[in-house]
């Protein structure tokens, strides 16, 4: 199993009353409810979390790409990715990813990958989501029903990058580059494991299978709910003909609370919890989906019936989320029979950990993060014995990486002086 | 009228066909034309009109290669050319108007008779126009008609948003049509059509209501601007789908083109 700590780094100032005073946390959100003096804490608790991950022995720290959001302060999570390589030390480094519609040229991408990779001694895993309908359409101004085909020429764009030892020309519909040639590329060749993010595309099935990526579903509803979806890919992959069922081939994200007992989880971070589901997830109807953004095939597949127009997360309560599996709360073994649960009925080998909720304090937060790593963790190591050697969908660190903070101490650059 | 299918270059194309007399071409906006559409029905008492869809529009086929503003220029001038029509009146609605109006720029000796209706394709930084793919279902009849009550009944006859069946189908019509207009109109219903107006030769008229909320007057002036000798007619109490509520004078306006 592949255990990563994902902190989506939430604004965790937004008013008591911001879902009556506001249409939404997203592209429109109201410029004065961040304060960047504040900020400058709130930046540095998160990457000192992701790094205390790191010394708890998680397999991956991980970051992704949103914007004008204030449940996710990361634009560009390469420059957390990037705060990240210098002070944890084992870690995979699961940037989860950048929307490659989004950079022009994309060869940024195949550069900024590569500059985490060698910057990292080969821990990079590098995510390639085509970007939520709000962060693509609404906030970079992508035409809807051409973003997939903008998407798939960058993917095709930074592999051709990354692969290729000469110069080439790129003729493609959205760039024109007479001169690919990136430097420096990645240690890990011919390129890093690559995931996919998807939210229930049946396309983005296929292309996970076709390629080898792990299809990575990040949803906050919880597993109850994912089952069909994940099913769904299951069933595409035996359909396709993919050589193996290796659980590694896909991932979910899963709130989890770990207290000693489930009354003390409750008392702990239902607030949080519900800071999260109440304020952090308030996106305008309006935003989610332009027209064009989902396939016809998409949409004719139900998989968004979670977008009836009756849903709310702001009428659950802590008992639903919990009941509901949205969030997994509760004493250490309540938490790892949860977790069984999740990992065998939707068989997925990579776990992104969602340990950090809505405005959870450093301090609650480390004390969740250290019982799962010690008490349920160790539990579900070995939950797939049969593919624990499968490789394919992590990263592979080069054996001795360099230290940072190396350089030489005073004695013996007097000395090199002296010469 | 009668729906009926062309082959274009590109796509087959439907259209609806009715009426006699001058050909006149209707290009409809991004919400597509109604079965039984009666501003259609009032152009065919005076002209044979022909009013082709846009790939994704009512059942018509998709057509992914027509991607930016030339694409759609001249797949509509293919059109043209596929009914064997020469010279006709040439009449857009909104988006329908942006077209045309990019139709008669880049051949402006194929064109002499222009009708814009409340045409889309210039952006006012004083008036920004309202993001039409954000706006949500029952927010339309506010943004689209003078009379909002008349108007909300028109677009919501035969809605059902808890039949999750109908929404699915209420979904898909919209990422067929919707998604096929933001090519053109997304994120900004602009794609430099401003430096082209100089070029149309076309006598014009521009028809607007004087409630339009969607594309407000101004952009009226904007257009009289830039088209040289173009006439503006402003019909009072009517907003953007001013065809569906003053019909006969938005068919009055067009026939001043003779």
């Amino acid at each position: 199993m592949k255990f990563t700590w994902f902190n989506l780094m939430p604004w965790p100032h937004l008013p008591d009353d911001f879902r009556e005073k506001n249409r939404s946390v997203w592209v429109d959100i109201d410029q004065k409810l961040f304060d960047p003096v504040k900020s400058n804490a709130v930046y540095n608790t998160y990457l000192d979390l992701l790094e205390y991950a790191d010394g708890l022995g998680f397999d991956g720290v991980g970051c992704n790409e949103h914007h004008q959001n204030g449940y996710g302060l990361m634009p560009s999570p390469n420059l957390i990715a990037a705060a990240l390589t210098r002070r944890t030390k084992d870690a995979a480094i699961v940037v989860l990813g950048n929307s490659i519609a989004l950079y022009n040229p994309p060869v940024r991408v195949a550069e900024e990958f590569a500059m985490l990779d060698c910057m990292s001694g080969g821990r990079l895993v590098a995510g390639f989501p085509v970007g939520t309908s709000m962060d693509t359409n609404f906030c970079y101004g992508q035409i809807p029903s051409l973003t997939r085909e903008k998407y798939a020429e960058a993917h095709d764009l930074i592999m051709r990058a990354w692969h290729e030892r000469e110069p080439f020309a790129f003729n493609g519909r959205y760039n024109k580059l007479r001169h690919v040639n990136i430097w420096p590329r990645p240690i890990q060749a011919p390129n890093p494991p690559i995931h996919i993010p998807g939210g229930g595309s049946v396309e983005t099935y296929d292309f996970c299978i076709d390629n080898t990526y792990s299809y990575s579903y990040l949803s906050f509803t919880g597993y109850i709910r994912a089952k069909a979806l994940l099913d769904g890919y299951w069933r595409r992959v035996e359909e396709r003909g993919a050589p193996d069922k290796s659980p590694y081939r896909a991932g979910f994200a899963q709130t989890i609370c770990v207290a000693d007992t489930d009354e003390e989880a409750q008392r702990l971070y239902e607030e949080h919890v519900l800071y999260f589901y109440n304020r952090c997830l308030h996106v305008y109807p309006g935003f989610a989906d332009a027209p064009g953004y989902r396939t016809i095939k998409t949409i004719q597949s139900g998989a968004l019936s979670q977008y009836a127009p009756n849903f709310s997360f702001a009428t659950l309560t802590w008992k639903d989320l919990v009941e509901g599996g949205h969030v997994i709360a509760g004493s250490p073994e309540t938490v790892r029979q949860r977790m069984e649960d999740l990992i065998t009925g939707l068989h997925v080998g990579n776990i992104f950990c969602l340990m950090h909720v809505g405005n959870m304090p450093a301090e609650k937060c480390m004390y969740s993060t250290k019982l799962f790593a010690e008490k349920v963790m160790p539990k579900l190591r070995n939950m797939f014995p049969e593919y624990k050697d499968d490789s394919r969908f992590w990263c592979h660190p080069i054996g001795s990486r360099a230290k940072p903070g190396s350089l030489p101490d005073a004695r013996e650059l007097a000395a090199a002086g002296g010469r | 009228m009668e729906l009926k299918t062309i082959a274009a270059p590109r796509v087959p194309v439907r259209y609806y066909e009715g009426g006699s007399g001058t050909p006149l071409v209707f290009l409809h906006g991004a919400g597509g034309i109604m079965p039984n559409d009666p501003f259609l029905a009032a152009l065919a008492k005076k002209y044979h009109v022909y009013a082709p869809l846009l790939p994704g529009y009512g059942d018509s086929e998709e057509c992914p290669e027509i991607r930016d503003m030339l694409d759609f220029t001249l797949h509509s001038w293919d059109v043209v050319d596929a009914l064997g029509l020469k010279n006709p009146v040439l009449a857009g609605h909104s988006m329908g108007g942006m077209i045309a109006a990019e139709m008669a720029a880049i051949a402006p000796h194929d064109i002499s008779r222009l009708a814009l209706i409340c045409p889309a394709g210039l952006w006012l930084d004083d008036h920004p126009i309202p993001d039409l793919f954000s706006t949500l279902p029952f927010e339309f009849p506010q943004l689209l008609f003078h009379n909002v009550e008349q108007g909300t009944a028109l677009l919501t006859a035969g809605m059902a948003v808890d039949d999750p069946e109908w929404l699915k189908g209420f979904l898909v019509t919209n990422a067929r049509q919707l998604g096929m207009a933001g090519r053109i109109l997304f994120p900004i219903p602009d794609r430099g059509l401003a430096g082209r107006l100089y070029r149309i030769k076309a006598k014009t008229v521009l028809i607007w209501g004087d409630g339009d909320r969607l594309i407000v007057p101004a952009y009226a002036h904007a257009f009289r601007k830039g088209i040289a000798g173009s006439e503006l007619v402003v019909i009072p109490e009517a907003g953007h789908m001013v065809t569906m509520e003053k019909t006969e004078q938005v068919v009055q306006a067009i026939a001043r083109l003779g």
